[in-house]
């Protein structure tokens, strides 16, 4: 595993690893410098360095209170970093205005945690809103695009129900429908399998992996869920205490005998108190 | 070292009261600029007006009714002492137009609807709602209290008009058809001694409490902490903030207007 620098010049920081090359501008839909930002006198992020390579799932992993839901707010605009640069599609988005966002936005579809669906409205209502909002589509191509999408994502006969009348499962499908509805390049998934058992969780990485296949996308996601989530990734980055410790294909990471990352995948606390902060 | 402490201490406590006055007035600055500003969407507003205005009607007319009664039992005996029950009808309506209406239409409409903005923002705020149409390049302010804030400037001087003439109605029916002061004067009283002033100025008044109520309850809900009391919390200090708010902006306002 190559260690400490990326493709595109940028010093990492601990066992940083570009992995299979992907490090050059070109190839990588976001580039993540230095990136810092504390809260008070805590430092969540500290000079955070990253490669987000196109067309493939990277999944961000670490401890509870390691920053790895903050470095995701970050990529998807929801927080201003203290200093360093995010690089989404060749734009430095650093230092946009709202406007300019807004059209950086569009290219991204998110995934929260807990869905956050729009709970006075149905399936249909929220899958449909980022095109009634957003777009000049006219009634019956929305109608056909939202169908065809929960049609992908297996969520058929629900359109009318409430966000509240599906199960958890269902709820994370109809989220992600609503998130891929606009045809992102970009798809950010934080935790999407919490709160599910076992085999929903299975069949939420395999429906991350067909999307991410049928539909071309970049995806990055945050999760706990090691080491099963290294069955559907390409990248993973190992966050702990604001640094990327640890950066490369699942195969890679480890085989790092990183001794911080095996006693995260053991499940055993650091012991230093990472999990006790805010993530 | 206790003394340095102290002076620390009260020193971050005028920064963060600086801190959130200013987050307070730029959020409703931020909602006043984006209700005028492009993209338009008023069936968001004219939404908002049936929950904040329609579904609190029959709250106001009963409120309203009950006033205008105790006003007129109130004013009846109280005039009967000085052999002027012919005032019945100015006093009922004077009270009610400048004062009463505007005053008790903000509270209950605070109490109801109010109430209720607190709450759906404050969740949609815990639960990331609001983040979600930020992702979705959708500005949360001028989608989610813009509208709240233009359907709060129309609805209220539109129920506190309803609280007027069901209360006056209601001095009626208690003053003159139940106790017996004369029906003529009541009417009469109204017509000669209240002036198109005392009206322009409760409507008025009645439009800033819509502000206000509309204001706090959204910065409120749009603020609540993410935790479990988060939503409780921000219901609560949106009604109390509100009430406070709007009993005292009605002191200053009488204080200036008449």
């Amino acid at each position: 595993m190559e260690t400490a620098k990326s493709n595109d010049g940028h010093e990492g920081n601990g066992s940083i690893s570009s992995g299979n090359g992907a490090g050059s501008a070109g190839v990588n839909a976001i580039v993540v410098h230095h990136l810092r930002k504390r809260f008070g006198r805590q430092v969540v992020l500290d000079g955070v360095n990253l490669d987000v390579p196109k067309d493939m799932i990277t999944c961000i992993v670490g401890p509870s209170g390691g920053g790895k839901t903050v470095l995701l707010k970050h990529l998807n605009l929801l927080m201003r970093p203290d200093s360093g640069q995010i690089i989404i599609d060749g734009v430095d988005v650093t230092r946009l205005r709202t406007r300019q966002l807004n059209q950086v936005r569009e290219k991204l579809g998110m995934l929260f945690q807990a869905g956050a669906l729009f709970d006075s409205m149905t399936v249909f209502e929220n899958v449909a809103f980022p095109l009634i909002e957003k777009t000049h589509l006219h009634e019956e191509e929305i109608e056909a695009r939202v169908r065809e999408t929960l049609k992908s994502v297996g969520l058929e006969g629900v359109e009318d129900k409430f966000p509240s009348e599906l199960s958890g499962g269902m709820q994370k499908r109809a989220a992600l429908a609503r998130a891929l509805v606009h045809r992102p390049k970009i798809l950010m998934l934080d935790e999407p399998t919490t709160g599910l058992d076992p085999a929903r969780t299975g069949a939420i990485h395999q429906l991350i992996r067909e999307t991410q296949k049928n539909h071309g996308l970049t995806v990055v996601m945050v999760s706990h869920d090691v080491p099963a989530v290294f069955e559907i990734c390409d990248r993973v980055g190992f966050i702990h205490h604001g640094k990327m410790r640890l950066y490369g294909s699942p195969q890679e990471v480890t085989s790092a005998h990183d001794e911080i990352f095996d006693r995260f995948l053991a499940g055993k606390a650091a012991g230093d108190g990472a999990e006790l902060g805010p993530d | 070292m206790v003394l340095t402490d102290l002076i620390v201490d009260f020193g971050e406590f005028i920064l963060d009261g600086i801190d959130a006055l200013g987050k307070f007035i730029l959020f409703l600055m931020n909602a006043a600029w984006f209700a005028i500003a492009p993209p338009y969407k008023p069936r968001l507003m004219i939404r908002q007006i049936r929950i904040i205005g329609a579904e609190s009607f029959f709250l106001i007319v009963l409120v309203s009714a009950f006033t205008g009664m105790v006003l007129g039992l109130q004013g009846y005996n109280s005039l009967r002492r000085f052999g002027s029950e012919g005032a019945l009808g100015t006093l009922v309506a004077l009270t009610l137009v400048r004062e009463l209406g505007p005053v008790l239409a903000a509270l209950m409409i605070a109490a109801r609807a109010g109430s209720a903005m607190a709450a759906e923002l404050g969740s949609m705020q815990t639960t990331e709602q609001i983040d979600a149409l930020t992702v979705m390049a959708i500005n949360p302010v001028q989608y989610l209290v813009s509208p709240r804030l233009l359907a709060g400037i129309i609805s209220f001087p539109l129920l506190t008009s309803v609280f007027d003439v069901i209360g006056i109605w209601g001095g009626y029916m208690v003053g003159v058809v139940l106790m017996g002061a004369p029906g003529s004067s009541y009417l009469s009283g109204i017509a000669t001694y209240m002036t198109k002033h005392d009206i322009i100025t409760g409507l008025y008044k009645s439009l800033v409490f819509g502000v206000v109520v509309t204001w706090v309850c959204c910065y409120k809900g749009y603020n609540a902490k993410r935790m479990a009391t988060g939503v409780s919390r921000a219901t609560t200090e949106a009604v109390v903030l509100s009430s406070v708010l709007i009993l005292a902006w009605d002191y200053f306002m009488t204080a200036a207007l008449f």
